[in-house]
């Protein structure tokens, strides 16, 4: 029974925080790796474009909410995802064309690109800031839990609860959905090979016939459909705060990497490296070892490796040793 | 003389709107943008070395600000002696082992072949040592934070002027440009970028969650002076009969002994903020001069010339016999050093240590600005850089409110839309600042001034 009550903590506290966790940052991982697979840049704006695209959910939710709109048990945020997407597709379009493509027609340095990717940060946060200002704001309504640790410890007797929240089942469900689109998307069609091709050999695809303009465009479809979800999955499980989604491009940046930059399914992966290392090294298992151990075992102090002020810190140090030791990432990136 | 003509009067302008903001709003606030700016300039002159002068990206400059603002508390604050009493043998052992670490690791790095074994062995030394570090800081740590913890709370520093923190900084910095170097300093350009912004992060959170440094979020306040204080100046005779003296003509008309008096008193007490802020602007003066001097000997000397040549072609450098590797650690580590610099100059200028004000927004990104838009490769160009974007960053609130208020101006007062945007005009220094670096970027990629190379 202990050791089941021992399970429950950790599933509790940390595998289904992480999970979830994990999932947000897949997709913005999938996103920046990506940009830098077939634009070739690092796009230092991809938490702010996040941000963008969930402003328009948050935005939309409230107005949907003031017409008496809902979707019963689930977060109205989900009908408008719709939207807010092609409102995320239709600034990245017109960033990518007023600012992006003049330095990719002139072939310039990635590092330029990056350095323009800047500036773009710099106008999104302040567009974000002028329409919705940077306060904490949450939009999540509908039901909250799917499973009450108070339900749970009825149900089973186990003196330790299971929580599940709605939006942790939700972030799973649709990172699934849109995850495995994508990769059938890139693997099976015709467009996913060609842009895959472009991502490899730009010469060689413009050479076979491929168009281009359209990778670009599709890609910023894919970007502007995978920042969206992303970020509107975040604010649901947590909540909408411009200045927390600008910071996440960090941890983002060390999904994308870790998982080796420009390969799709590494960035996926990586999300869950970065997540669940953050989560399993600053958790305090001294309640898991209570469970675990015999009474005269029991340790009295927290059992914490690192305090939780160091969250960011971990992925940072799991980024900084990958690149010591991998710089292509553990899943060998520039492979679209 | 005539090629200079662009750079006489880009800062001719520059000053001029810095005299206009005195003019208009008042001389204390000039000189406050004055002085930001001078510590930005020595900030762009750090950039601009490592970017400008071998193309190194490092986006890690929060990092070093921080740790120069830190070598300001570690310096100046007087020591804690019921701290030290408590913890600070701990302390000191665990630096001992950190110590150790390092010399074990990098003994068996050279002593023992590549091989699994020693791959262990290092993971060994690693796991042990944080225990170590752990089982010895941890008690420590506890007691020093108990000790008064509304007032201090931790160590202290040396207790020494705090002058001699500048210097403390550039040297704080410069160590952890080395380490950071020797990490990161392979990597690819953007690789570089995300690598130095990550571990400058790292930095910040250790300087704001390790209480027992430096108080942590808590916040250091103050902090000594160079300059003397309002205060004490206020009531000393010299600068009463000076602040007489200056104003004697406004004086002489008024008639009332009572009334001069108060008048008198008003005056001193704002000349006396003007006059210590001037003698931060001739520190900060001395400090950017001299910096200026040595980068420019340096970017026209031999070293300088290698140093163009590594950036312009890594290949053809190293064929000819320069050490790239060695010369990019080099200069990653003298940028640095000049950040640390400013951000023991901050720290100075403001009187207080404020962890959580580091963001990399305004301590990576405007830095970044302000040495392209000013010029990249130019030192003057770099220091007219962070002149004129800190201008607008600060400015740019008032000068949104003005436009907005201009386009609105046939909108009621209570008009909703009106009101939104007054509320928001303090973002729009963002906007601002973008656009000025995608406009620079797009059709002045060299900067305001160019890059200029002499040949002799």
């Amino acid at each position: 029974m202990d050791f089941i009550n021992a399970i429950l903590v950790l599933l509790n506290y940390t595998i289904v925080p992480a999970l979830t966790y994990g999932s947000q940052l897949a997709l913005g991982a999938i996103f920046v790796t990506l940009i830098y697979g077939i634009l070739r840049f690092a796009n230092f704006a991809t938490g702010d474009m996040m941000s963008f695209g969930t402003m328009f959910a948050v935005l939309l939710t409230y107005y949907f909410q003031s017409l008496g709109i809902n979707l019963g048990i689930f977060p109205t945020a989900l009908i408008t995802i719709p939207f807010a997407t092609f409102m995320m597709i239709l600034y990245m379009l017109s960033i990518d064309k007023f600012v992006f493509e003049y330095y990719r027609i002139k072939k310039s340095p990635p590092v330029q690109l990056a350095m323009v990717s800047v500036g773009v940060m710099f106008v999104t946060q302040a567009i974000i800031r002028i329409i919705i200002g940077p306060a904490d704001r949450t939009f999540l309504d509908g039901q909250k839990f799917i499973l009450k640790a108070s339900e749970f410890k009825e149900m089973t007797g186990l003196s330790e609860g299971l929580t599940i929240k709605s939006t942790q089942a939700i972030t799973l469900v649709v990172t699934m959905i849109v995850v495995s689109i994508m990769f059938w998307f890139l693997n099976r069609t015709k467009t996913g090979t060609s842009m895959r091709a472009y991502s490899d050999n730009e010469d060689l695809a413009l050479l076979s016939g491929i168009d281009p303009k359209r990778v670009v465009l599709i890609t910023w479809i894919i970007a502007g459909i995978l920042a969206t979800i992303g970020g509107i999955l975040y604010g649901l499980d947590k909540s909408y705060k411009p200045f927390v989604y600008f910071n996440n491009m960090l941890p983002i940046f060390a999904a994308a990497i870790v998982g080796g930059i420009g390969n799709p399914f590494g960035a996926f992966l990586g999300g869950y490296v970065i997540a669940f290392s953050e989560i399993f090294l600053t958790y305090a298992y001294k309640k898991f070892f209570t469970y675990i151990l015999p009474e005269a075992l029991e340790p009295n102090s927290m059992i914490q490796l690192l305090s939780t002020d160091y969250k960011f810190a971990v992925s940072f140090s799991i980024l900084v040793i990958v690149l010591l030791f991998r710089p292509s990432g553990i899943f060998k990136g520039k492979t679209l | 003389m005539k090629q200079y003509t662009n750079v006489i009067t880009a800062y001719l302008i520059m000053f001029m709107l810095i005299i206009l903001v005195g003019i208009f709003q008042s001389w204390s606030l000039a000189l406050t943008i004055l002085n930001y700016c001078l510590i930005s300039a020595v900030m762009t002159i750090g950039a601009n070395i490592q970017w400008g002068y071998a193309g190194l990206i490092n986006f890690g400059i929060m990092g070093y600000t921080a740790l120069g603002g830190l070598a300001v508390v570690l310096v100046s604050v007087a020591p804690v002696g019921e701290a030290w009493r408590v913890g600070g043998l701990n302390i000191m052992i665990c630096l001992g082992v950190i110590i150790g670490m390092v010399f074990s690791i990098r003994f068996s790095l050279k002593k023992i072949e590549k091989s699994k074994k020693r791959n262990y062995l290092i993971a060994a030394i690693i796991v042990i040592g944080i225990l170590l570090l752990r089982l010895i800081s941890a008690p420590a740590i506890e007691s020093i934070e108990a000790v008064e913890p509304a007032k201090t709370g931790f160590l202290g520093g040396l207790g020494l002027p705090v002058l001699f923190s500048w210097i403390a900084g550039a040297f704080l910095a410069a160590g952890l440009a080395f380490v950071v170097g020797k990490i990161a300093l392979g990597l690819r350009a953007d690789y570089l970028a995300i690598a130095t912004l990550l571990i400058a992060e790292i930095v910040v959170s250790i300087i704001k969650h390790e209480d027992w440094l430096a108080r942590g979020v808590k916040n250091v306040i103050g902090l000594k002076r160079p300059a003397p204080y309002e205060i004490n100046l206020q009531q000393t005779p010299w600068f009463i009969d000076l602040v007489e003296k200056f104003h004697s003509g406004k004086l002489a008309l008024i008639n009332s002994v009572s009334e001069k008096q108060e008048v008198l008193n008003q005056l001193v007490i704002n000349a006396s903020s003007i006059y210590v802020k001037l003698c931060f602007t001739g520190l900060f003066l001395t400090v950017v001069v001299i910096l200026l001097i040595v980068t420019q000997k340096a970017l026209y000397s031999p070293w300088g010339r290698m140093m163009r040549a590594i950036r312009d072609n890594e290949e053809a450098a190293g064929a000819m016999g320069k050490n790239v590797v060695k010369q990019h650690l080099l200069i990653f580590i003298l940028g640095s050093a000049i950040v640390g610099i400013a951000g023991a100059m901050m720290v100075t200028n403001d009187g207080l240590f404020t962890p959580g004000s580091y963001r990399p927004m305004r301590y990576t990104f405007v830095i970044w600005v302000m040495v392209i838009v000013g010029g990249t490769g130019n030192n003057f160009g770099a220091i007219l850089g962070g002149f004129f974007v800190w201008f607008l960053w600060v400015e740019a609130a008032p000068i949104a409110l003005f436009i907005i208020n201009l386009f609105t101006s046939h909108l009621p007062e209570t008009n909703e839309i009106r009101v939104h945007l007054i509320n928001s005009a303090p973002y729009f220094r963002f906007l601002m600042i973008g656009i000025g670096l995608l406009v620079i970027m797009r059709f002045r990629p060299q900067g305001i001034l160019p890059e200029k190379i002499i040949k002799n």
